[in-house]
This record gives structure tokens, C-alpha cells and sequence, in this order.
């Protein structure tokens, strides 16, 4: 089978699972003590009966649960998400105006933690008692041990009160909105660097150490063994030979992990003040805002979905033998 | 007499342990010339890979090091050289097939990349000429359809095609010496058989030394000129090989050839026992002062627990490191 036709596959596969995934957070969205109608009385300061009904029929909640469902699914393709009370906008709409300040961080974190951590891990293995090698020990207990939004306050204190060098919340600088696209670039990515690197300092210990691990393995192997019998220089073993042998660990693990660098993302969001999903799920929660949440569910299953597609193809193209199947 | 193609002398060669220092070679001295083939047989454990690995430069450092000793190639010193220099002889002067097919090739590379990548590092051709010669040497090896399966990953070959892709890779420079450490130890009897008779062609063809590391005691009758038998990191019998095997002096050597298995045509009432050499190899890092075969030996003297044997001529052309062999000399 060709690469082609097993991406088709998996793109099938994804479809049937964001559609299992829209059922699930709808059932369990519906099956929820409270919903929209009392949200909307709270706010109103209290309703009868009556007043309730005419809410919860105005917005189809009267319906049956297999009707809603029939609907909230056939609007999804139609890439209706429904409207928020709450914001007063389409779901759509306001999803789309959070996502790329969510994606630029949780991609522009995965980024870091892939380079550097794989630049360390092959270090350390190189030699395994150097320097380097304790460095990425240290980081990677830190790493697993401290939790993001205590790395993240820290960092916050260390920028503001003794070495205020980078902006500790927001993503640009309101003095810059009638400036030029570059130079909102370039306030971007400097707001970009705290939460990137808080995010991605989990990841950066683990994927350091698993490449430490797997470039230790493979260099054990017979043919690293054969590679070097031939005549070729360590760098050579090391980066031809042996790294691309290692690499499929890394490459399934991060996968993997990148569901939880989305949750990772809502908690980095909230400690920098920074306006992408994170923060709209958090909003959206707290005002019992069915249609954001369901559409930011929807979203982020999306994104893992690709993301894992993305993952799958990349394993094929680095190990013939999976490429087999 | 001119210098051999490869001279080893007197080569130490230890390895540090928790157990304390092992000596894994022991004063090891061999040669082989041009179009020679040299057996070398022994247990598992008794340093026949050591040796290869030391020809190579690739002793693991740490814990390995050789401690003394020379390895020369045509005259030039190998021991002590830069490794800058010693790849530039890896895969040239010296190539290496090893005993597990199944794993001594890179799963992600074609194994027309593999081959041809030795050709580009020592030749300097380029990638159109090394894949040329990668599949010449396909066909070489005789593997059917060569250009076909230049594109072919390992895993989609078998252990005996993948067995002859390592001797493609190894003699794709047409090095002057070739180590084959067990290189049919994984596969099956009749693809035994296939690789002997093609290494004994290909060296025909090449000329190329041929050092032979295995168990089979068969393979080396057929295909060895001199055979160096090891035990626990020293050779203890060495010689021509039809001598060797029909008149061994070493205990040893007598028990390693009573092991081989006979096929009888009609058997008997009562099967044949199988031979073995009672007792295992011994911890390299607790070899007392004697023989180190002394422990299991059925032929022991008094002074076999308190001196080692020297290797002196027992016969023409043919060394033995025994005292129970010297004493017969004597007699």
C-alpha cells in the first residue's frame, strides 16, 4: 500500500472518530445537572417556570436528545458551531479569532522541546560522562517534577521583579495596533518567549531523555557496529546511522503527547494572560457557555486528530518496516 | 621471507571489570598471507571475536584497551594509530562481516545505500558509480535480480540474502584482508553450505585473505589452509590445517574435534553418545597461574596447575601449547 492511500485511510479513520467524539461531548454536555436555561435565568435574576420553557424552546432544548444531536451534528458539517449567548458572537467565529494564538504556542513549544531536547539527548549519549549528561539528568527531573504553572509563576517572578527583560502577559503590545505586520511579528514573538518556554520545559525533560535512551540503544546495536567496520567517522555513525534509528520513539511520544500540550496550553494561557483557546475554555466554562466549550472540544479533538495523522505518516517515512503494513 | 599480508604479535588485550582486570587476549600471535585462509576456532567466550575486533580498531574503550602488542597490515603498524587513519583502513584495507545477518544491517536504509555508502566514503565516487557498483557487487554475491533488490530494505530479505549483502558491503572496496567473525552461525545448515563455497569463490576470484572465526569444525576442514585453535584468550594449538585436525597435540583440539557429530548411515541398536568437553570456559578474571584448560582437561600433569604451557612446535608447522604434548615429545 502506498503512502498516499494509507493517509486516505487514516483521514477516514479521523472522520469517524471526531464524529464519535462530537457524540460523546454532546451526551455528556446534555446528561450535565443544569443547562442553558437556568444559566440564562441566573443571569436574568430569576425566572419562573414559564419563562424557562419559552428559553429552553427557543433554543431547541424541548427536542428530544436524538433530534439535538441530529442537529448540533449537521450543523458541525456545515461548520456551524452555534451561537454563545455569552460573547455574543458565532462559535465559530470566536474559536477562530483564539486558535492561532493557541496553535502559534503550543506548535512554537513543541518546536523548542523537539530541537533542544533531541540536540541535548544525543549529547548525553554521545558521552555518557560529560557534563551534558548531568545537565539533561537535572532537567529532566526538574522538568517531570515541577509543575507547569509553578514554572511558569517563577518565571513570572523572575522577569518582573529582578530581570525584567521579557513581557510577563499579553501577546502584543496595544501601542502596536496600527503598527506594521512585522513589527506586531516581532512584539509577538518576544510576548511568544515566557510561555513558550514554560510550556515547553516538560517536554523538553522528556524528550531529552528518551532520546538519551534510544540513542543509547541503538548505539549498542550490531549495525552501528557494522557502520563504524566500514570506515565511517563517528559524526557520521552518530548522525546518519544511529539518530535516524532513533528518532521513531521520539516521533510516536510526542504524538502522543500532544493532547496533554493542549491542556498544558489552557494552564500556561491563564498564568500569562495569553488570548488563545486556553483562556476562552476557561471564560466559557465558568459561564456555563455549552456551544464555546462544545466547540472548543470539537476543535482541540480536531487538532490531536491531525496532529496524530501527521505523527503516523512521519513514523512511515522514517522506518521502512512500518511503512510496510 | 617477505612480511605476511596481516601480522598479529604478541597482542594483549584487557578489559576492565567489576570483577577486576579480565585478560581477554593473551599474548595472541598470528599471521596469514595473500590468498591464505585462517581458521580460528574455539568456544564461545574464548576471545575469537576479541581478536577480530582488535584487527579492526574497535576493542570497546572503555572498559577494552590493548595493553601491548602489535597488529601490522603489509608492514604499518595499526596499533596506536589515529582514528582518522584507522577509518581510512575500516571497510578499505580491512573489511568485517559479522555473525548476525538479522540485525548487522541498518533497517533504514536500502541495502544498495548501504553498500554503496562504503564505496563513496573510500573511493570517492559518485552516487551514480557506488550504486553501480553496489548492484555489480549484488550480483557478485549472487542474489538474483541485483538491481531490484538494491532498493530493498533488510527486513525484506532473508537471513541468508541479508548474510550476502554484508559480504557485498564488506568486499565492495575489494579489501585485502577479510574477517568473517561466525558469519553462518545464524543461518541454516544449506545456506551455510551456499556462503562457504561463496566466500571460497570470491576469494579465488580476489585474492583476499581470509581470516575465519567459527565453531564449525567441518567448515574449517574445507575451507581453511592454517586453523589457530583459542582457549580463554590464548591460542593453544595453531598450525596446517590437515595436521591440526588429524594429529591435534592440545587436549583441547582432541576434545573440540571428538564433539563433532557424526551422521551414521545405518544406525545401530544403540545411538552414538554425543561428545562434550565436560566444565565451561573460565571467568577470564580468575585464570590461575597454570594451563587454564587444566580444570577440565582428562590428560592433566602435576605442573599443569602451576605453569602455563608456551606454544612450541610440536610437528612441522604446527605449534601446541601443552605440557602433556611435550611430555610425548620427549618420550
Amino acid at each position: 500500500m502506498g503512502l498516499g492511500q494509507i493517509l486516505a485511510k487514516r483521514i477516514g479513520y479521523g472522520l469517524i472518530l471526531l464524529i464519535a467524539v462530537v457524540v460523546l461531548n454532546f451526551t455528556l454536555i446534555t446528561i450535565a445537572p443544569g443547562d442553558v436555561a437556568d444559566s440564562i435565568a441566573g443571569d436574568m435574576g430569576g425566572a419562573d417556570a414559564e419563562v424557562l420553557a419559552e428559553i429552553r424552546s427557543r433554543y431547541g432544548l424541548d427536542q428530544p436528545f436524538a433530534v439535538q444531536l441530529g442537529r448540533y451534528i449537521s450543523s458541525i458539517a456545515a461548520l456551524d458551531l452555534g451561537y454563545s449567548y455569552f460573547y455574543n458572537a458565532p462559535v465559530t467565529e470566536l474559536i477562530l479569532q483564539r486558535l492561532p494564538a493557541t496553535l502559534l504556542l503550543v506548535f512554537s513549544s513543541q518546536i523548542l522541546a523537539i530541537a533542544v531536547g533531541l540536540l541535548l539527548g544525543v549529547m548525553a549519549a554521545r558521552k555518557p560522562n560529560s557534563f551534558t549528561n548531568l545537565i539533561v539528568t537535572f532537567l529532566s527531573l526538574f522538568g517531570f517534577a515541577a509543575p507547569v504553572f509553578w514554572t511558569g509563576i517563577l518565571l513570572i517572578i523572575l522577569f518582573v521583579a529582578i530581570w525584567p527583560v521579557f513581557p510577563v502577559g499579553g501577546m502584543m503590545s496595544a501601542l502596536l495596533i496600527d503598527a506594521p505586520w512585522y513589527e506586531q511579528w516581532v512584539n509577538i514573538a518576544y510576548h511568544l518567549v515566557l510561555p513558550m518556554v514554560t510550556l515547553a520545559s516538560i517536554y523538553l525533560a522528556l524528550y531529552s531523555r528518551l532520546t538519551r535512551a534510544s540513542m543509547q540503544e541503538v548505539l549498542g546495536s550490531d549495525y552501528v557496529r557494522t557502520a563504524r567496520a566500514k570506515g565511517l567517522a563517528e559524526n557520521k555513525v552518530f548522525y546518519k546511522h544511529a539518530l535516524k534509528n532513533s528518532l521513531g520513539p521520539l516521533v510516536t511520544v510526542a504524538g502522543l503527547q500532544f493532547s496533554a500540550v493542549i491542556s498544558g496550553a489552557v494552564v500556561v494561557e491563564a498564568v500569562f494572560s495569553w488570548p488563545g483557546l486556553g483562556t476562552l475554555a476557561l471564560q466559557s466554562i465558568l459561564a456555563r457557555d455549552t456551544p464555546t466549550i462544545m466547540g472548543i472540544l470539537f476543535f482541540s479533538s480536531l487538532v490531536v486528530i491531525v496532529v496524530n495523522i501527521l505523527t503516523d505518516m512521519a513514523l512511515r517515512m522514517i522506518d521502512p518496516r512500518i511503512r510496510a503494513d | 621471507m617477505s612480511d605476511p599480508l596481516l601480522a598479529v604479535s604478541d597482542l594483549v588485550v584487557d578489559f576492565k571489570t567489576r570483577a577486576g582486570n579480565a585478560r581477554v587476549l593473551d599474548h595472541i600471535s598470528l599471521s596469514v598471507n595473500e590468498g591464505e585462509i585462517l581458521g580460528i576456532v574455539g568456544e564461545s567466550g574464548c576471545g575469537k571475536s576479541m581478536t577480530a575486533l582488535s584487527i579492526m580498531g574497535l576493542i570497546p574503550d572503555p572498559p577494552g584497551k590493548i595493553t601491548s602488542g602489535s597488529i601490522k597490515l603489509s608492514g604499518q603498524e595499526l596499533v596506536g594509530m589515529g582514528v582518522d587513519d584507522l577509518c581510512k583502513i575500516r571497510g578499505k584495507d580491512i573489511g568485517m562481516i559479522f555473525q548476525e545477518p538479522m540485525t548487522s544491517l541498518n533497517p533504514v536504509f536500502t541495502v544498495g545505500e548501504q553498500i554503496a555508502e562504503s564505496v563513496r566514503l573510500h573511493e570517492g565516487a559518485s552516487a551514480k558509480a557506488a550504486h553501480a557498483r553496489a548492484v555489480d557487487m549484488l550480483e557478485a554475491v549472487e542474489i538474483p535480480e541485483a538491481a531490484t533488490r538494491a532498493h530493498a530494505y533488510p527486513y525484506q530479505l532473508s537471513g541468508g540474502m541479508r548474510q550476502r549483502v554484508m559480504i557485498a558491503m564488506a568486499l565492495a572496496c575489494r579489501p585485502r584482508v577479510l574477517i568473517a567473525d561466525e558469519p553462518t552461525t545464524a543461518l541454516d545448515t544449506t545456506v551455510q553450505a551456499q556462503i562457504f563455497d561463496l566466500l571460497q569463490n570470491l576469494q579465488d576470484e580476489m585474492g583476499t585473505a581470509i581470516i575465519m572465526i567459527t565453531h564449525d569444525m567441518g567448515a574449517i576442514a574445507e575451507l581453511a589452509d592454517n586453523v589457530a585453535v583459542m582457549y580463554a584468550g590464548s591460542i593453544v594449538e595453531m598450525g596446517k590445517v590437515d595436521n591440526v585436525l588429524s594429529h591435534p597435540d592440545h587436549t583441547y583440539t582432541k576434545g573440540l574435534i571428538a564433539c563433532v557429530p557424526h551422521l551414521s548411515t545405518s544406525p545401530g541398536p544403540v545411538r552414538e553418545r554425543l561428545m562434550e568437553i565436560e566444565g565451561v570456559v573460565p571467568a577470564l578474571t580468575d585464570l590461575g597461574k597454570g594451563c587454564a584448560f587444566a580444570p577440565r582437561c582428562n590428560a592433566v600433569l602435576p605442573r599443569c596447575s602451576s605453569d602455563k604451557p608456551e606454544l612450541i612446535a610440536t610437528q612441522e608447522n604446527h605449534l601446541a601449547a601443552c605440557w602433556a604434548a611435550e611430555a610425548e615429545m620427549a618420550e
